[in-house]
């Protein structure tokens, strides 16, 4: 059962997971700009800024890492999903583009008010419509409607239909609402002893909720539109227990903004997502494509996989290192 | 607009505008390092002032590079699923490596960029130096699986279908080598002379000014080097396509006809209905010495194949032409410039000199344009040499000229905003004894 494939899958949920952790807060940071309010609000905007700067470029090779990974190792699903998932695959382009560019124009631009502000908007929009376009791909690969091998015949029966529904636009509200949760936890360690961090608390309480309801719409719909997951997430072996360390964490998340334990809440907020992530991946598993893709059919040749995993280790061993190094500069050492 | 060839002209584009900061992301970094350690040696104030805005440059540009590239890597399988399919297994490998030199790119430059008062000197310097070096191995990373698809290795091939792959072997393949050494040396090439370039242009108007001095010394200490050595790696370039792909060598040339000693052909406009080049001046035996270091060598022609398999010629040729004829200008003045140096000539003096220099700063990333139309177009109609047609790896998804003309407008958007940034952040020129006032002022 651990195959060489099933390692490289295990590489690849670890990588989204990183991704989700640490870029997907970044764009949680646009959504806060974008709802930034209050006599603070300058202040808030700047202190996300701040935090993304040095880091959001690093954050984001992840999703690089998943890529590539996805073409060399499964290439017969990557394949399927750049066909099927073309037009939300673009779309989100289109946002990760024009987020980036809007943040480092904003940054790097004149300090005029209505340019600031103009390239805060195209910023801040950006990261409330990528994350959605990204949760969507995930929910139509969850529904199990990419499964089709063929590509003739009606358009939108091909290139809309399987990723344009209500389950998947349900993901895609959900993965916004947990990139937003994380960015606002994560930003009340940052503002440790200034007003702001009230301002940050009361958000990430707010994101809270709208998870936690947003998890119970996803679980619903997928009744219908997810039969496999919903199936995994219910039954399978593992469902109990990723639900109850799911639930611990999620709570305990709370417990911890409401305490004003915010280290605490930061470790349990990013344990949450976590879960949620693998919860889905087991519920899927063995599947990388539902119905009918497996992890194991969909593999490259295992000359490849073995080499791939050699090369993740020697990458490993001067990525970690380095990124310890990058976090330890900026956001373990305190602010100066 | 059918869809393959928007397919086509959306890669085209995507890439021709990436390659642009991906060429930027490799050189600037080096020219902001050697700044700094200057600065750290001399106590000029006036290199601080350079390796900071150079920096500012080197983040801006970075960001749309990262982005574009992201779009690039998604774009080989929203527009050629097919080609992944078969390809990722093989050249996976260089992706693969190249992902991690992007992560220690990104990071380290995230700690150059924001690092300055929280390291010491000496570990911030070795952090841009870590930038520089694998900016330079991400590029050439991604030219070995570019390699691969003009000489595909490392398998066997039953009924079309790779088996038996050896991702090792596709690494090294005939064209790795001459194409990395010739793409790195054009990205400090291309940056050298746009940094010189720009100064010069300044300080034609303004001679004494210290902070363009100083700007176009350390750039074109990089560039020269550089332009001179282009010309020579360009030849192993050229002589691994006459070995490997002899209808791109006679797509570049303009030959038509098979000939022993075929002439090099100085700019010309092949005519294919006519199937001859027209307008050239020839240089004798010129071709098959340079493509094969023997004057008599045979040299095939396109007609000794079939039309089905011909590049779109004119394009090739053209963009052949300019490649070679704006490399070796840069190479002349980087000879004059090194010469004038080493005679221990004051060159920011020498008028027609700078003058030349200035004319030069676009020419290095003109020169990345052709070279890359004159591979990847003198390629078609294969993806794979020799193995797979670009029309069979193009996606099914209809109506792709929607996408191509939304990415080519965002470009040209996001093209004209970096440019007014760099000229407001990097180029507006402070003078040289105001930035060296200021820090007397602040200390
Ligand atoms: C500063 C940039 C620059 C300069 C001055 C030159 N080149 Fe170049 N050339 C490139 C930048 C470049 C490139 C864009 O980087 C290419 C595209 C693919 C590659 O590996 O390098 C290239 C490709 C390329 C190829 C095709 C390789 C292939 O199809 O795979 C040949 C034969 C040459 N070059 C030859 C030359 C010669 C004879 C030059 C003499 C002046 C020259 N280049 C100057
Ligand atoms: C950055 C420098 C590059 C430039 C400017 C460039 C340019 C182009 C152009 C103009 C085309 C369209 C050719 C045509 O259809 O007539 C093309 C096609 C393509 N290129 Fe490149 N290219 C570059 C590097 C690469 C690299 C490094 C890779 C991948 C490893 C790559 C992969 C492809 C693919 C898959 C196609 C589409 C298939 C085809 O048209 O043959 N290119 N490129
Ligand atoms: C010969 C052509 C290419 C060269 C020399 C090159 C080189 C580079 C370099 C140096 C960077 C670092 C970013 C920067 O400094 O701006 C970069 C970024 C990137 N390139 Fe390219 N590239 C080329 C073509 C491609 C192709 C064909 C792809 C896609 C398959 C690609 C994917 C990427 C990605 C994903 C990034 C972003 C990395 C990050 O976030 O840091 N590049 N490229």
């Amino acid at each position: 059962m651990f195959t060489p494939a099933v390692a490289i899958a295990g590489v690849v949920m670890v990588a989204l997971n990183f991704y989700v952790l640490f870029a997907g807060a970044d764009f949680g940071g646009g959504v806060w700009d974008f709802l930034a309010s209050g006599p603070r609000r300058q202040a808030q905007r700047d202190v996300i800024s701040h935090a993304l700067a040095p880091i959001w470029e690093a954050n984001h090779v992840w999703l690089i890492l998943v890529i590539v990974l996805l073409f060399t190792c499964f290439p017969a699903a990557f394949a399927t999903i750049a066909i099927a998932l073309h037009i939300p695959l673009t779309l989100m382009l289109l946002g990760i583009v024009l987020r980036g560019s809007a943040f480092i124009f904003r940054s790097y631009g004149s300090d005029e008010d209505a340019t600031q502000q103009r390239w805060g908007r195209v910023f801040a929009i950006a990261s409330i419509v990528t994350p959605v376009l990204l949760g969507m791909c995930v929910g139509a690969i969850a529904t199990g409607g990419l499964g089709m091998t063929s590509f003739t015949g009606h358009f939108a029966e091909h290139f809309i239909w399987p990723w344009l529904t209500l389950f998947g636009f349900g993901v895609g509200l959900m993965t916004l609402a947990l990139f937003s949760f994380l960015a606002a936890v994560y930003l009340t360690v940052e503002t440790e002893g200034t007003p702001l961090q009230n301002d940050f608390r009361t958000r990430a309480l707010c994101a809270a909720v709208a998870v936690f309801v947003l998890a119970f719409g996803v679980l619903a719909l997928s009744w219908r539109a997810a039969p496999i997951v919903r199936e995994g997430l219910m039954a399978g072996s593992l469902a109990l227990p990723i639900h109850i360390v799911t639930g611990i964490s999620a709570v305990t998340a709370i417990a911890a903004l409401w305490t004003r334990r915010f280290k605490l809440a930061r470790a349990a907020a990013a344990a949450q997502v976590t879960f949620i992530l693998w919860g889905w991946a087991a519920a899927q598993y063995p599947y990388l494509l539902p119905p009918t893709l497996t992890i194991e059919a969909a593999a490259a040749p295992s000359r490849t996989l073995v080499l791939v995993l050699w090369a993740l280790a020697a990458g490993a061993c001067v990525l970690f290192p380095s990124l310890f190094y990058l976090f330890r500069i900026f956001k373990l050492q305190g602010r100066s | 607009m059918p869809d393959l060839f928007a397919a086509r002209s959306q890669m085209g584009v995507s890439l021709a505008f990436h390659i642009i900061f991906a060429v930027v992301g490799i050189g600037l970094p080096a020219l902001m390092v050697l700044a700094e350690h200057r600065w750290r040696r001399t106590g000029d104030a006036v290199y601080l002032e350079l390796a900071k805005r150079w920096s500012k440059g080197a983040a801006i540009l970075f960001a749309v590079g990262a982005v574009s590239g992201t779009v690039l890597s998604f774009e080989l399988g929203l527009l050629w699923p097919e080609f992944m399919k078969q390809a990722g297994p093989i050249i996976g490998m260089p992706f693969s490596l190249e992902g991690f030199a992007f992560f220690t790119e990104a990071i380290f430059l995230g700690i150059y960029l924001y690092g300055w008062n929280r390291i010491s000197a000496r570990a911030h310097v070795i952090a841009g130096v870590v930038v520089a070096v694998s900016g330079a191995i991400s590029g050439v990373f991604v030219v070995i699986a570019n390699a691969w698809m003009n000489t595909p290795r490392g398998f066997t091939l039953v009924d079309g279908r790779f088996t038996n792959i050896d991702p090792v072997a596709a690494m090294m393949t005939p064209a790795s080598f001459p194409m990395a050494l010739h793409m790195t040396l054009a990205a400090y090439a291309a940056t050298g002379f746009a940094v010189a370039g720009i100064h010069a242009a300044m300080l034609l108007r303004d001679p004494t000014n210290a902070f363009h001095r100083h700007a176009f010394a350390i750039a074109i200490l990089m560039g020269a080097p550089a332009a001179i050595l282009q010309p020579l790696t360009g030849d192993i370039s050229a002589r691994y396509v006459a070995q490997q792909q002899p209808v791109k060598l006679a797509a570049m040339e303009g030959q038509f006809v098979t000939m022993r000693g075929a002439p090099l052909r100085i700019g010309g406009l092949p005519n294919v209905a006519e199937r001859r080049t027209k307008y050239a001046i020839e240089i004798p035996h010129g071709l098959s010495f340079l493509a094969t270091h023997d004057l008599n060598a045979e040299i095939k022609g396109l007609n000794d194949f079939p039309e089905d398999v011909w590049p779109p010629v004119p394009i090739v040729h053209v963009a052949f032409q300019i490649m070679v004829a704006l490399g070796s200008f840069m190479a002349l003045v980087a000879l004059i410039v090194l010469f004038c140096q080493w005679r221990k000539r004051d060159v920011v003096t020498v008028r027609w000199l700078m003058m030349a220099v200035a004319l030069s700063a676009p020419m290095g990333f003109i020169c990345i344009e052709a070279g890359w139309t004159v591979t990847e177009v003198g390629r078609q109609p294969w993806v794979i040499y020799g193995i797979l047609r670009t029309a069979d790896a193009v996606t099914p998804m209809p109506g792709l000229i929607v996408p191509f003309l939304t990415f080519t407008a965002l470009y040209v958007f996001l093209g004209v905003i970096v440019a007014w940034l760099l000229y407001e952040q990097v180029l507006r020129s402070p003078r040289g004894d105001d930035v060296r006032a200021n820090q007397s002022r602040a200390a």
